[in-house]
């Protein structure tokens, strides 16, 4: 309970911080909306008039309330590169950067866990081997992963697109496909993160007293590892996978940039290269909003897995 | 990978402050892995900074002649889609990645050093506000922000990585915070601040210089995020517009041609790499280097260095160990006592028993020679001071040594089988219905994460392969008979639920369950409240008698020796130096040392009495002088005692002594018991 309080106090303070903190950088910038949707070429007067329309000539704090009612009530604008309201492109772009940023979360939690646990219990030769694969792992520049990836698996074997996002509602098979890629390029960085705190929560709890008792019980090792260790183990685990989605994010950026996925990331990339304001601003909210569920999901599963933290 | 990623995994880096740095510096180098990332690192940037100089091309000369080559003398490294040389871009694009880290790295520290030591040193509300704003900064994608911010700042690069810089602060700030608290606290600091310096003067001179190592592994590590952040933004198109050349963007040119010249992605995405790896294997090994000379040891692996790791506290190796009588190794730990027959009609015979451990790396003998004998029904005290051997000997009956501990030689029969060289299976089948063990922590004996009823049930199914809803009511019946009021409500509860004595009486219950024809009691008491020791005692034995079972009694108490065994099992530094019926220890003991600890303990035949408080410490195993291992505590030494091994030899009225003056240590004894 103390810590679903803690969450909503960070969520909010999250939500505020991100939100100003965007609306306070672009009211940093010389030229201002009006400039940019006008051009060079309009006159003061027709400047002015839409300064007032657009409320830009009210003090920043009121403009950033306006804009917070405004976005409370599903509300975020209008993108200056395409027209169209800001939420309904949020809105068609959510579907693609979820399901990428899931599928790696799912395949680095079963890799990693897997891996982790393995590396634990072996030891030797397979922690040594895991160690450097999850250097590699976490080495790897995303996006040049995903390039190494295409030219293997896309052009010189191709058995996967290269590029390109297949709704499920239109065909499961081709958006699995359509993934595959994708997914695998965040999943190898996502699973080295978590096969190292795995590996290292396991160790942790396999040299604690219970465990030893347990074996003089009599309880075959497969149960201890699996059961009693692992899900000691799986406290830690679950913290970071909460840290790790947040990178995926950021990851995402890049990835759905090099496989074309026309998710959030690729659309904060296209915006930015378009300075169009308050598109970035609606995907930095829904990023954000997005990092405060997935917390509160975290919050929730750290519950069940840990007695101790129900009290 | 992502920026995050390495703040994800920081804050475990180091929650004890570092030595100084020259201890540090000296560690690091005997690493060959950190001394080959030091040279690359130092290559890359100063080739970086001489690219104007060594470059072999014009990193914008273009010919057209020759575009996508693969690599030749003439182009080390190829040329690209405009015939440009690949090695000469690199050269140059390497500038705008390393002024990032630099500007990013000097907005970390300059922020982060001073806000994460006054924080970890002044504590309250400041810090309690301070670790609040960074949970949320550790919430902020990072690279959503870097968006924004580019999008905002005309496409500014430094600003992206002011931006970064801030965005790296939760790491350095909760690892220095961490630190600060420890060194704060420490003896010295504490001394120097009596000495009436001011506070800042105390940081500046004691706290500062400790932090410097943690700093440097925190910069390592996030300067690696910000090359794979920076070239990441280049790749988008972002930072160093082309024709002039950047890691990122380079990156980005060979995608575009990625069916036809594949060649052209590895320089540029190879070299970021190793950059990123360079990076980490440096940080790491600075952490590994700095916990080491923390510890004083080689550290074998980080999970196992967080706890110091004596004989007595060494953590378990990954696997079970092994107890496979192939790797007894005859000869070199051989016992000097003659094979001594198993008694008749024991239960539990060990015969010559020694463990060995891995200590700093060489198998060190902890307990050698180990006689033992329990007969059915019988109570059997293992006695002597911490760090005797006690707990080894009692482990190794159930196959159960720490630290990847192995039984060098000997027997172990149960019931007229030798233990020793049986198969994981095998093993199993005698733990818990043959041997039952109860440890002296009794919450951290229980598995935090599921409730009493549940992890009674769990081995009730593994015995009796019963119903699960039988196995609940059996686990509420065996915590009845530890005499538990309201079972069922304790059944339901977590260990952390339940006090000490509460979870000591489910340990029993735990190990009653599979009806044990011998029970090992690992000091059962000695955590627990004086006022529960008793309690706790009598219901063991109590129950002990209800069912006839054996008793192995691990204990410091004298008085419990006393009062409940039937046999007393005197240990000194990895030996059975005396074994007797317990009257006759106290009338009249056989070894000196037994002698030495009665004497320092008048009042001994009382319960809570423990036996400490006599001269001098007991040898360490590896420092176990020749000849007999109490020589240098004894009253009667000669010269004989030093030059051989005392072997344990049964005497005449079927005791047993591994002294050579076993006839005079009842001499010894001023006061009468
Ligand atoms: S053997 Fe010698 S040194 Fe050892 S206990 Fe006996 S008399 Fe003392």
């Amino acid at each position: 309970m103390r810590r679903i309080v803690r969450w909503s106090v960070t969520s909010t303070v999250l939500t505020f911080a991100v939100s100003a903190l965007t609306f306070v950088l672009v009211s940093l910038t010389p030229g201002d909306a009006a400039r940019a949707v006008l051009g060079r070429d309009a006159t003061p007067e027709q400047y002015r008039q839409l300064r007032a329309q657009l409320g830009l000539d009210e003090p920043l704090a009121v403009q950033y309330w306006h804009w917070l009612v405004r976005a409370v009530h599903g509300d975020l604008g209008t993108a200056l590169s395409t027209g169209q309201p800001v939420l309904r492109t949020l809105e068609q772009r959510l579907g693609p950067s979820l399901s990428l940023i899931t599928g790696a979360l799912v395949v680095s939690a079963l890799l990693g866990v897997g891996l982790g646990v393995l590396s634990a219990v072996r030891g030797g030769a397979v922690g040594r081997a895991l160690d450097l694969l999850s250097m590699l792992g976490l080495a790897l520049p995303s996006f040049w992963l995903g390039l190494v990836l295409v030219a293997a698996f896309a052009v010189a074997l191709p058995i996967f697109p290269a590029s390109g996002y297949v709704p499920l509602t239109d065909s499961p098979w081709e958006w699995l496909r359509s993934l595959a890629l994708p997914v695998l390029t965040l999943g190898i960085g996502g699973s080295a993160t978590i096969a190292k705190q795995t590996r290292d929560a396991m160790l942790d709890e396999m040299g604690r007293d219970y465990i030893v008792l347990l074996r003089a019980r009599g309880l075959p090792e497969r149960s201890i590892v699996l059961r009693h260790a692992l899900k000691n183990a799986a406290v830690p685990v679950v913290t970071v996978l909460g840290l790790l989605f947040v990178g995926l994010l950021s990851g995402s950026v890049l990835a759905e940039t090099v496989y074309v996925v026309p998710g959030l990331g690729s659309t904060a990339v296209t915006a930015t290269q378009a300075h169009d304001i308050p598109l970035i601003q609606g995907v930095a909210l829904c990023f954000t909003v997005i990092v405060i569920t997935v917390n509160l999901l975290v919050e929730l599963l750290y519950g069940r897995l840990d007695p101790r933290s129900r009290g | 990978m992502t920026p995050s990623a390495s703040p994800a995994t920081a804050p475990t880096a180091a929650e004890r402050p570092a030595p100084s740095v020259p201890g540090v510096g000296r560690r690091l180098l005997r690493r060959p892995a950190a001394v080959t990332a030091i040279v690359f690192l130092a290559a890359v940037i100063a080739a970086v900074l001489l690219a104007p100089v060594i470059a072999p091309y014009d990193p914008l000369a273009q010919d057209l002649q020759n575009i996508l080559a693969p690599p030749s003398a003439a182009h080390p490294l190829g040329t690209d889609t405009l015939g440009r040389d690949v090695l000469s871009r690199l050269l140059f694009g390497g500038r705008s990645t390393l002024t990032g880290a630099a500007e990013a790295l000097v907005v970390l520290l300059l922020i982060g050093v001073p806000v994460g030591v006054s924080c970890g040193y002044f504590k309250g509300a400041y810090d309690a506000a301070v670790m609040r704003v960074v949970d949320v900064l550790q919430s902020i994608p990072v690279i959503i922000l870097l968006l924004v911010v580019l999008s905002v700042f005309a496409d500014s690069e430094s600003a992206a990585m002011i931006t970064l810089g801030l965005l790296g602060l939760p790491g350095l700030i909760r690892v220095l915070r961490g630190n600060t608290m420890v060194l704060r606290d420490t003896l010295y600091v504490r001394a120097a601040r009596s000495t009436g310096l001011t506070e800042l003067q105390l940081v500046r001179r004691h706290v500062l210089p400790r932090l410097v190592g943690p700093v440097i592994v925190q910069s390592s590590l996030f300067a690696s995020s910000v090359v794979l952040a920076e070239t990441g933004l280049g790749y988008l198109g972002f930072g160093v517009q082309p024709p002039a050349p950047s890691w990122g963007n380079m990156v980005g040119e060979a995608a575009g041609v990625i069916d036809r010249q594949a060649w052209l992605l590895v320089p540029s995405g190879a070299l970021i790499a190793l950059l990123v790896l360079a990076l980490g294997v440096l940080g790491d090994g600075l952490r590994d280097a700095s916990a080491e000379a923390w510890s004083g040891l080689p550290a074998a692996r980080p999970a196992r260095r967080r706890r110091s790791a004596g004989p007595g506290r060494e953590k378990a190796g990954p696997a079970e160990t092994r107890r496979d009588g192939s790797e007894r190794r005859s000869g070199e730990t051989s016992a000097p006592s003659e094979r001594r027959a198993p008694a008749d009609g024991a239960l539990l015979s060990v015969r010559n028993l020694t463990v060995a451990v891995p200590l700093g790396g060489e198998l060190t003998t902890v307990v050698r020679d180990i006689d033992l004998d329990v007969l059915p029904g019988q109570t059997v005290g293992l006695v002597g001071e911490s760090g005797c051997g006690k707990t080894v000997t009692a482990m190794a009956v159930l196959g159960l040594l720490r630290g990847g501990g192995r039984i060098t030689a000997g027997q172990v029969l149960f019931e007229g089988r030798d233990l020793v060289g049986l198969s994981g299976r095998e093993l199993r089948a005698v733990r818990g219905t043959g041997i039952g063990l109860i440890a002296q922590d009794p919450i951290g004996s229980l598995d935090p994460g599921f409730t009493i009823g549940s992890q009674l049930a769990e081995v009730v199914r593994l015995y009796e392969r019963c119903s699960r809803g039988r196995a609940k009511a059996r686990a509420v019946e065996l915590l009845s008979l530890v005499r538990i009021p309201e079972p069922a409500a304790v059944a339901a509860r977590y260990p952390h639920q339940v006090s000490g004595g509460m979870a000591q009486r489910v340990g029993i219950a735990l190990a009653l369950a599979g009806s044990p024809r011998l029970l090992i009691a690992d000091e059962p008491t000695t955590a627990l409240d004086v006022t529960v020791q008793a309690e706790i005692l009598d219901l063991l034995l109590s129950l002990r008698d209800e069912k006839g079972m054996a008793l192995i009694l691990v204990t410091h108490d004298w008085g419990v020796l006393a009062d409940v065994c039937d046999e007393a099992v005197v240990m000194y530094a990895g030996e059975v130096v005396e074994r007797s019926p317990v009257d006759e220890v106290f009338r009249m003991p056989v070894h000196p040392y037994t002698t030495a600890l009665l004497e320092s303990n008048p009042a001994s035949t009382v319960r809570g009495s423990r036996l400490d408080a006599i001269g001098g410490t007991v040898p360490p195993p590896g420092a176990w002088p020749d000849g007999c291992h109490f020589q240098d505590r004894c009253g009667l030494v000669q010269d004989v005692c030093r030059t051989s091994p005392v072997a344990l030899r049964p005497l005449p009225d079927g005791r047993s002594s591994r002294c050579l003056r076993h006839d005079d240590a009842a001499r010894l004894r001023k006061v009468s018991p």
